[in-house]
């Protein structure tokens, strides 16, 4: 799926939007802008951002 | 982890130790070093090396009668290295004036009696700790026995560049100044001095030394032994002894202390030198002129040179920290120790296979795996384990000691079981059509009724150091066997031996090989030669692996042995090795599989699957007891991968409790048909997500709409966080049927 296409939210029915949501693990936390849902407000974690950076900050965390 | 056994560990590793050449040698010349360097062409290293072990390297260099060669390992392999003559070459090509480092200046006065190695030696040590001396030579010149000794063996030249250290140091030396010669008024020179040294022979009488520290019944008067007529480098040697007792006794220290180590000793450090060519020592073109530079170079070359390794050179594992376990035993250590920062070293102690073969291979018996499970189970006990290191593994043993693979009943028709059989997980997971066909075989052989235990031991808990788990693993394992009332189990698992044997004592446990009946079976004529792989849980069990080639050889297999018996190596799966480092697993299963052209045989479940993943051919002592009906190659069959070992359990469970106790088990209601691609299937397993994750997260969106739609592709992306790990899976379809595309995850909570 690509990644910068838009998405809509399967139960809400309308367009993810950019937002600043917040990534946490291990007690530390992360601002990071990310597209959601305005109604229900899920947030998209696209695969580049999980199995790239976000893997990388996961295990350096689990190694503090 | 407890300080004094990690001391006991580091004790163990001998990597460090000195080589037998230095260790050989009262001054403990790195003669390894000197070498290396002479190899490399560079002399004035090489003389570097010599000067920092001796006072005076030009001298020693010519004279030294080297007791080292006489201890080099070469020897086993040719003729030892000529290291005289490399002192030579070194002191020829890039011998200079020593750098004197001189410390603090003290205000004690010393005075040496004697000018030959030992006293000259001294006078230069002493005179580097800051002390004032002054060197007595009772005839006209220093080192007199050295003089006459022609250039052709010491250059005066040597002497003189030596020499020219006294100076430096501001040595006073007085010659042919007469000195009493009676005891009492020898001993009244203790008013002028702080101590005396007298060197032996240098003087019409004799002190007495003490041989380890040289002092004299008379405080601060110290003195030679014979030395001196024996050996150049043990005359060195006194005066080094003679120096450090004297600081020692003017700082008002310990004589004794600390000085085992000083003078020649054994050499702990071992040399394998089995696989090494024989190789003759260079001989120079002109003997009386020493080595030239490439003579000198080419001897050095047949350095091996001497260091331990023996466990680093089988293990891929040790290999790829590019160390040895002295320094990994303190790295470990370290990382417990962290209170603030990164732990480096987690993923070092998640990699060992714990397999045993560095115990066996280590002269001093050192176990790299006692090391790294207590600094995985502090791990766990601290709460620093990382989350993500063992979690599928953990979740899979979890998956065998539910009720979706655990059973434990009598024979059919029976009340009682004279045995049980225990196949495991794994052969459950790999191919669980033999586990029926195995089960049936006992049956029809055994009297008194034959149970069957599906179960975990628990192994993975404890590779993964949680104990807890593993209690309770075998806990469940051991009710088992009392319900069925505390029967002999017989397993099909490597594994499950180990754990009973190791932890469950009570339990009487054999391995199914002595309990095949090929004469009932009557298997089709087996491949003729096959390479045998022990699995390495039963590394210290001769009878497992014993009884497995009586089976092979019965069933006409040519049995070619991988490596000596005992030394067998792991598949990369022991220890959570494919867990925490899938990398070095597959380069640990590679270089098992590179062993032999052969086809393989094993009688461990995992250890088959993991060769057919790299693409070895192998194949179970089963396929060739139980072969498939439609004749496939055994050889060629497939890892099944993580999802289907679990498939495997569960469809045997089921099959077991229908063909066999007429139960129909509550079918897990399958809502819907997946269907992934053998690529998506591939990238899944590579990331460690199960298809039934991938199920649960289709089946949540589905349910509940919570899934992101990409408007015109008609693909939708599932997410689903059933505890610690989000799952995203894009798939499309409906109506029952859907197909996954791709699937990844995350431990990051996102809101």
């Amino acid at each position: 799926m690509a990644e910068e296409a838009e998405l809509m939210c399967g139960k809400c029915k309308q367009p993810l939007v950019k937002a600043q949501v917040v990534a946490s693990y291990l007690g530390a936390e992360f601002p990071i802008e990310l597209l959601r849902c305005p109604g229900c407000g899920v947030v998209h974690v696209p695969e580049s951002l999980a199995t790239g950076k976000m893997f990388q900050v996961e295990q350096a965390l689990e190694d503090k | 982890m407890d300080r004094e056994q990690v001391r006991r560990w580091e004790s163990q590793c001998i990597q460090e130790q000195a080589p037998a050449c230095a260790s050989a040698c009262p001054m403990h010349v790195d003669a390894r070093k000197l070498a290396e360097c002479a190899r490399k062409g560079d002399f004035k290293a090489g003389f570097s090396v010599l000067a920092a072990a001796v006072p005076v390297p030009l001298i020693v260099a010519y004279v030294c009668d080297h007791p080292c060669q006489r201890q080099c390992r070469r020897a086993d392999a040719g003729d030892p290295i000529r290291i005289h003559e490399l002192e030579k070459a070194c002191a020829e090509f890039g011998g200079a004036s020593p750098t004197l480092r001189v410390q603090n200046k003290r205000n004690r006065e010393i005075l040496v009696c004697g000018s030959e190695l030992s006293g000259v030696s001294a006078a230069i040590l002493l005179a580097q700790k800051g002390y004032n001396v002054t060197l007595h030579e009772p005839g006209p010149a220093l080192l007199g026995s050295l003089r006459g000794l022609g250039d052709g063996f010491l250059p005066q030249m040597a002497i003189g560049t030596d020499m020219a250290a006294l100076e430096a140091l501001e040595i006073e030396v007085c010659y042919d100044r007469e000195l009493p010669h009676d005891e009492e008024a020898i001993l009244a020179l203790r008013h002028e001095y702080d101590a005396l040294f007298f060197e032996a022979g240098a003087w019409p009488f004799t002190f007495t030394g003490d041989p380890a520290t040289l002092a004299t019944r008379h405080p601060g008067v110290f003195a030679g032994n014979a030395w001196q007529e024996l050996s150049p480098v043990y005359a060195v040697y006194e005066g080094s002894v003679a120096a450090i007792s004297i600081d020692r006794y003017l700082q008002g220290a310990s004589l004794t202390a600390n000085r085992e180590n000083r003078g020649a000793y054994p050499s702990r450090l071992y040399m394998n030198t089995q696989d090494q060519i024989p190789l003759a020592a260079v001989e120079s073109a002109d003997p009386e002129q020493g080595y030239t530079r490439e003579e000198a170079q080419q001897e050095a070359a047949r350095c091996f040179p001497c260091q331990c390794l023996e466990c680093v050179k089988v293990c891929e594992y040790l290999k790829e920290y590019k160390s040895y376990p002295k320094r990994y035993v303190r790295e470990i250590y370290n990382n417990e120790c962290i209170v603030m920062g990164v732990r480096k070293a987690n993923r070092m102690i998640n990699s060992c296979a714990l397999c045993g073969l560095c115990t066996t291979v280590c002269p001093e018996n050192l176990s790299m795996a006692e090391v790294i499970l207590a600094a995985r189970r502090g791990m766990v006990e601290t709460g620093k384990m990382p989350p993500s290191a063992h979690d599928l593994a953990l979740r899979d043993m979890a998956f065998s000691t539910s009720d979706a693979f655990t059973l434990a009943r009598h024979q059919p028709g029976h009340a009682s079981s004279a045995v049980a059989f225990l196949p495991g997980c794994q052969l459950s997971s790999s191919s669980p059509e033999h586990v029926e066909s195995v089960y049936k075989h006992l049956r029809e052989t055994t009297q008194g009724g034959v149970g069957l235990i599906l179960a975990c031991c628990g192994a993975p808990a404890q590779w993964a150091g949680n104990e807890a788990k593993f209690a309770e693993a075998r806990a469940e394992l051991t009710a088992s066997w009392e319900q069925l009332g505390r029967p002999k189990l017989i397993t099909a698992c490597s594994s499950c031996i180990r754990t009973l044997h190791d932890h469950l004592p009570q339990i009487p446990v054999e391995s199914l090989w002595k309990h095949i009946d090929l004469a009932l079976i009557a298997p089709p004529t087996a491949p003729k030669r096959l390479a045998v792989h022990d699995p390495c849980s039963t590394r210290e069990m001769r009878e497992v692996e014993d009884g497995a080639r009586a089976l092979l050889r019965e069933l006409g297999v040519e049995i070619e042995e991988l490596n000596e018996r005992g030394l067998t190596t792991c598949c990369g799966f022991g220890g959570l090795q494919q867990f925490a480092n899938p990398e070095l697993a597959d380069r640990t299963a590679q270089r098992r599989a590179a062993t032999s052209n052969t086809d393989y045989v094993t009688y461990c479940a995992m250890c088959r699957d993991r060769f057919s993943l790299r693409g070895k051919r192998a194949v179970h002592i089963l396929d060739l007891i139980f072969p498939a009906d439609d004749g496939a190659d055994p050889a060629a069959r497939l890892d099944p991968g993580f999802s289907r070992r679990q498939e495997g359990r569960a469809r045997l469970k089921r099959r077991l409790l229908r063909d066999l106790w007429g139960e129909t088990e509550a079918e897990m209601d399958e809502l819907f048909e997946l269907e992934i691609a053998e690529e998506v299937r591939a990238l899944l397993e590579k990331r460690m997500i199960l298809v039934e994750d991938v199920r649960q997260a289709v089946e949540h969106a589905e349910k509940t709409g919570e899934k992101l739609e990409q408007p015109g592709t008609g693909h939708w992306l599932a997410m689903w966080r059933p505890s610690c790990v989000t799952y995203w899976v894009e798939y499309s379809g409906g109506a029952g049927s859907f197909t996954v595309h791709n699937a990844y995850s995350h431990r990051m909570q996102v809101k």
